[in-house]
C-alpha cells in the first residue's frame, strides 16, 4: 500500500504541500482544508499526515471508515454521521474537520503534495 | 421468525399523513399527540412559552403532563399520559451523550410525575421525523403498535395481536418488520415493555438501537418509576420510529462549527484520559463496584452494610472478562465515552428462554449492586441472568433489587415465611429464589406478583395481613415517595441522604451524587455548604434532562487541569462546553448562571406538580432510618468502632457502659436531627418555605410564575 512518508528535518515550511492538497480536493487554496498540515514549532517543523494505521476504522460506530483494496483508509461520506470521533481519536491528529463540512477528511496518499515539495520532505512509499 | 405472518395479523386502526418538516436551531416546533382510546392523531405547535420556560425534554414532558391530568388523576386513568421527547441539543452527533430521550408519566409507584432518561435512538429519530415530543394518552381496547415513518410522513396505529411480549424478541421482530432491508435496520428504533410490566408496578420501557456490528438490537432502559407499567396499561405494545438519513447537521444548529469543535475537544479528552480515569470505554459503569466496596458504600444485605468479603466475585474485573465486545459502543451516534456494554452468547439457565444464547445489555453498576450485593448474591452469572430477564420482562433492576433485598430481610426476620412466599426461600444470597420470583412476576403469579408492587405496598400488606411491625418495616424498607432507593449506601454522608431524600421523584442519584465530595473529601463540611451543593448539583443535572443529554460525559471524564480549577467538582470546562453547545444549537446566548436558572424553573415546576398531586411537602422528603444510620444491633456492632467514635466526638455521648440499644438510640436522635437541619438549610437555599413549598417571590425571581403554578402554591403557603 502507498503511504505518505515524512522527513520533517527536510521541511522548510513553504506550505506548498498544503496548497496542493486543498486545491486537489477542495478546489481552493486554503490550508484549513488540507489533509496534510505543516506546524512550525520551536523545536522544528512538524508534518502531520495520515499513516494509514487504521485506528479510526474501529472507532467509527457506523462503519463509515474502511480500508480499500489498496490498503488506503477511506471515509464513506454517505454513511458518515459527522460525529468526528475519529478526529479526536486519531493518534497522528491527522483526521481533520472544517466548519464548512459535516464530514471529516483525511489523506488518501494521492501524492499530489509530494510533487510540489521542493526538498523531498514528503514522499510516497510502498509498504 | 415469521414476520409476514405477524404482520398479516395487524389491523389498521388509524392512519395520519403529515408534512415532513425541517428543524430549526434544535427544534421541530411541533409535537405529536396520539390518543389510543379513540385513535386520534394530531400535531401541536410548540409555543415560545414552552421553549422559554421548559426548554424541551422532560420540561416539555412535565408541561404536557400537567395539562393532561387533574389532582385526582391516577396512574391508570386514561388521561394519564406518557410523554417522550429529547430536547434541543438531542440528536447532535458531535458531543458525547446527546441522544437521550426523556419519558414522563404519573407513576404507579409514587402517584406523582416521574421522569426517566434513556438512551437508544427513539428520541432523536422522532425529532428528525418531525416532532420534538410525543404525547400518548388514552387506553386501547387491544394491544396496538404505533408506527411513525419519518421519511414518508405517515403515522399508523395498528392492532398487533401476535408479536412477542418480551422486549428482546419483540424489538427484533419489529425491527425486521418495519425496516425495508438489512441496511435500513439502523434507522429503526422500538420502544416496548415486557410481560412483567403487565403485572408489576415497576415496569420499564426498553428503547432499542440497532447495533450494526453485531447485527442485533440492543436495549436501553427508561427504568425508573413504572412507566412501562403505564404503557402496558394503555395496551400499547410498542412504538416504532423509522428515519433514514441521520447526518451531523439535522438539528440545523445556529453554529455547527462551534458544536463540532466542542465535540472534538471532548473526544480527544476521552481518547487521552478515559483509560486512566473511569475506564468507561473498557468497563462501563461497572468500574466502580470494588471502589464502592472499598469505601463501605456498596449496599449489601438490604443496605445493612457497605462492603462484603465476596465482592471480588462480582468485581469489574470479573465482568470485564465476560464482556465479549471487541470495540466500545455508545447508545447514540458520537458517544465516544461508550459506556454501553454487552455480554454476547450468554446461555440462560432458567426461565422461558432457558438454554438460549442471548445478548445481555450490561452489566451496569446498579445491576451488580442491586441484583447482586444488596441481595447477598455474589454470583456473576446469576447477576447477568437477572439483568437479562429484568430487561426483557421490563422490570426496573433498581426497584427489583432493592425490593428483593427488603423481602429477603423480612424473610430472614421471620416477618414472612415459606408459606407466604409460596415456597421461595428468600434468604440473602439465594439467586435461584430471586430468579424464580422474577419469572413469577412475568407470569403474574404467586409471591413474585406481590413483590412487583414495590416496597411501599409491601410494607402495608405485610403489616395488615401478616402482623408485621410497621415501624420496623418503615425503618428498613428503602423507599421514599414510593420509589426504591438506588444502589449507594448513604449512611455516612449526610449530603447524600439529602441527595436521595430532598428530590422531586424519589431516591435516585440523578439529582446529586455527593458522597465523595462530602464523606471522602470533606469539601462541604457545613450545612450551608451541603445546601449549596444540594442546590447547584440537582439544578445542573436537571438541565441534562431538558436538553436530551446524558450526565456521564460531564464528570465521568475530566480535563487534565481540572483539579487546579476553582471548583473541581463542577468540572468548569465541561460546564462551559454545555453552555457552548446549547448556544451553538439554539442561537441563544446563555451563560453558566442562566443555565442553572433554566433548570430551576422546571425543577420548581416539578416540585409544585408534586404538591398539586397531594405530595411534595416536607413530610414526603423524610427518608427511612436505614438510609441514615444503623437500625439493628447487628448493623451497629458491625461498625461499632466507627459509631462509638462518632458518639463521643460528634454527639457528646459517652458510649462506655451503655447497651447497644442505648447507643443506637443516641445515634439515631443525632442523625435524624442532622437531617432535619440539612432540610432547613436546603429549603432555604432553594427558595422554599420550611414546609418545602416554593415561595411566590422565588418563583417570580426565576420566571416560573405562571398563573396555574401560583394558583397551586397559594393554597399551601
Amino acid at each position: 500500500m502507498k503511504v505518505l512518508k515524512r522527513k520533517p528535518e527536510l521541511c522548510i515550511a513553504c506550505h506548498a504541500c498544503e496548497s496542493a492538497c486543498s486545491n486537489t480536493w477542495f478546489k481552493e487554496d486554503n490550508i484549513e482544508k488540507s489533509c496534510i498540515k505543516i506546524k512550525e514549532e520551536e523545536k522544528g517543523n512538524v508534518i502531520v499526515s495520515c499513516t494509514q494505521c487504521g485506528e479510526c476504522i474501529s472507532v467509527c460506530q457506523v462503519e463509515a471508515i474502511t480500508r480499500d483494496k489498496n490498503g488506503i483508509v477511506r471515509i464513506n461520506k454517505k454513511a458518515c454521521v459527522g460525529c468526528f470521533m475519529c478526529v479526536g481519536f486519531c493518534p497522528e491528529l491527522a483526521m481533520f474537520m472544517n466548519d464548512e463540512y459535516i464530514e471529516p477528511f483525511k489523506c488518501v496518499s494521492c501524492g499530489q503534495c509530494v510533487k510540489q515539495c521542493p526538498t523531498g520532505a514528503i514522499y510516497i512509499e510502498e509498504v | 421468525m415469521n414476520i409476514e405472518k405477524l404482520k398479516s395479523a395487524h389491523k389498521l386502526l388509524s392512519e395520519y399523513k403529515y408534512e415532513l418538516g425541517k428543524l430549526e436551531k434544535g427544534y421541530t416546533n411541533r409535537t405529536l399527540y396520539i390518543n389510543v382510546s379513540d385513535n386520534t392523531i394530531k400535531e401541536k405547535s410548540v409555543t415560545q412559552l414552552m421553549k422559554d420556560k421548559f426548554i424541551g425534554g422532560k420540561g416539555f414532558g412535565l408541561y404536557y403532563l400537567w395539562n393532561a391530568v387533574t389532582p385526582e388523576t391516577k396512574w391508570n386513568d386514561p388521561e394519564n399520559e406518557i410523554v417522550i421527547g429529547s430536547g434541543p441539543i438531542g440528536g447532535i452527533t458531535q458531543y458525547p451523550g446527546a441522544g437521550k430521550s426523556l419519558v414522563c408519566s404519573l407513576s404507579p409507584l409514587t402517584g406523582m410525575p416521574m421522569d426517566s432518561n434513556v438512551g437508544g435512538y427513539f428520541g432523536p429519530l422522532l425529532k428528525f421525523s418531525g416532532f420534538d415530543a410525543l404525547e400518548l394518552q388514552g387506553k386501547a381496547d387491544k394491544d396496538v403498535i404505533i408506527f411513525i415513518d419519518g421519511n414518508k410522513g405517515t403515522i399508523t396505529i395498528e392492532e398487533a395481536p401476535e408479536e412477542a411480549a418480551d422486549s428482546h424478541v419483540l424489538g427484533e421482530q419489529l425491527t425486521e418488520m418495519y425496516a425495508e432491508n438489512e441496511e435500513d435496520k439502523r434507522n429503526i428504533s422500538v420502544v416496548s415493555a415486557g410481560s412483567a410490566a403487565n403485572h408489576a408496578y415497576m415496569g420499564l420501557l426498553n428503547f432499542t438501537f440497532y447495533d450494526v456490528r453485531r447485527k442485533q438490537i440492543r436495549l436501553k432502559q427508561a427504568g425508573r418509576g413504572g412507566i412501562g407499567t403505564v404503557f402496558r396499561d394503555k395496551h400499547i405494545k410498542a412504538l416504532v420510529v423509522r428515519f433514514a438519513g441521520v447526518k451531523g447537521n439535522l438539528n440545523n444548529p445556529d453554529d455547527q462549527g462551534k458544536i463540532n469543535r466542542t465535540g472534538i475537544k471532548l473526544h480527544k479528552e476521552i481518547h487521552d484520559y478515559d483509560a486512566q480515569q473511569c475506564k468507561m470505554r473498557q468497563v462501563g459503569t461497572a468500574n466502580i463496584i470494588e471502589v464502592m466496596d472499598q469505601y463501605d458504600l456498596l449496599p449489601t444485605h438490604n443496605y445493612k452494610f457497605g462492603s462484603h468479603l465476596d465482592t471480588f466475585k462480582i468485581s469489574s474485573k470479573v465482568f470485564t472478562g465476560m464482556i465479549t465486545q471487541n470495540t466500545p459502543d455508545g447508545c447514540w451516534y458520537g458517544c465516544s465515552l461508550s459506556c454501553a456494554k454487552a455480554v454476547d452468547h450468554f446461555e440462560l439457565k432458567t426461565g422461558p428462554y432457558k438454554g438460549q444464547k442471548v445478548i445481555v445489555d450490561g452489566p451496569e453498576y446498579e445491576n451488580a449492586a442491586g441484583l447482586g450485593s444488596n441481595c447477598g448474591i455474589f454470583d456473576p452469572h446469576a447477576v447477568l441472568e437477572l439483568n437479562f430477564y429484568c430487561d426483557t420482562y421490563a422490570i426496573d433492576t433498581i426497584s427489583y433489587g432493592t425490593t428483593t433485598a427488603f423481602v429477603m430481610e423480612c424473610y430472614e426476620n421471620g416477618i414472612i415465611n415459606k408459606e407466604i412466599t409460596g415456597g421461595l426461600e428468600l434468604h440473602f444470597g439465594n439467586a435461584d429464589a430471586s430468579l424464580e420470583m422474577l419469572h413469577q412476576m412475568s407470569r403474574g403469579e404467586g409471591f413474585g406478583r406481590l413483590v412487583g408492587l414495590g416496597i411501599r405496598n409491601l410494607k402495608r400488606i405485610f403489616a395488615e395481613q401478616y402482623g408485621a411491625d410497621p415501624v420496623f418495616l418503615n425503618d428498613i424498607g428503602m423507599e421514599q415517595k414510593g420509589l426504591e432507593f438506588s444502589e449507594y449506601m448513604p449512611k455516612e454522608s449526610l449530603a447524600q441522604q439529602g441527595g436521595y431524600g430532598l428530590t422531586n421523584k424519589g431516591p435516585q442519584h440523578d439529582e446529586a451524587w455527593l458522597i465523595f465530595m462530602d464523606m471522602v473529601n470533606n469539601q462541604i463540611p457545613t450545612f450551608e455548604d451541603k445546601a449549596e451543593a444540594l442546590h447547584y448539583f440537582p439544578m445542573f443535572r436537571t438541565w441534562f434532562g431538558l436538553n436530551g443529554l446524558c450526565k456521564l460525559p460531564w464528570n465521568d471524564i475530566v480535563p487534565a487541569g481540572n483539579k487546579h480549577t476553582d471548583e473541581p467538582a463542577k468540572i468548569p470546562e465541561h460546564v462551559q462546553n454545555y453552555v457552548d453547545i446549547f448556544n451553538g444549537v439554539t442561537g441563544n446566548n446563555i451563560d453558566k448562571e442562566q443555565l442553572i436558572v433554566q433548570s430551576e424553573r422546571v425543577y420548581n415546576f416539578q416540585r409544585i406538580f408534586n404538591i398539586r398531586m397531594g405530595f411534595g411537602k416536607r413530610i414526603h422528603d423524610a427518608i427511612p432510618y436505614r438510609a441514615m444510620g444503623p437500625v439493628t444491633v447487628e448493623e451497629y456492632l458491625s461498625r461499632a468502632e466507627r459509631y462509638d467514635g462518632q458518639l463521643k466526638e460528634l454527639v457528646g455521648f459517652n458510649p462506655e457502659g451503655k447497651t447497644t440499644e442505648e447507643k443506637i438510640a443516641a445515634m439515631r436522635a443525632y442523625r435524624e436531627d442532622q437531617y432535619q437541619k440539612l432540610t432547613d438549610a436546603v429549603y432555604k437555599r432553594r427558595g422554599w418555605t420550611m414546609d418545602g413549598v416554593p415561595t411566590i417571590e422565588h418563583l417570580k425571581s426565576i420566571g416560573m410564575d405562571l398563573p396555574e403554578v401560583l394558583e397551586v402554591v397559594k393554597k399551601h403557603l
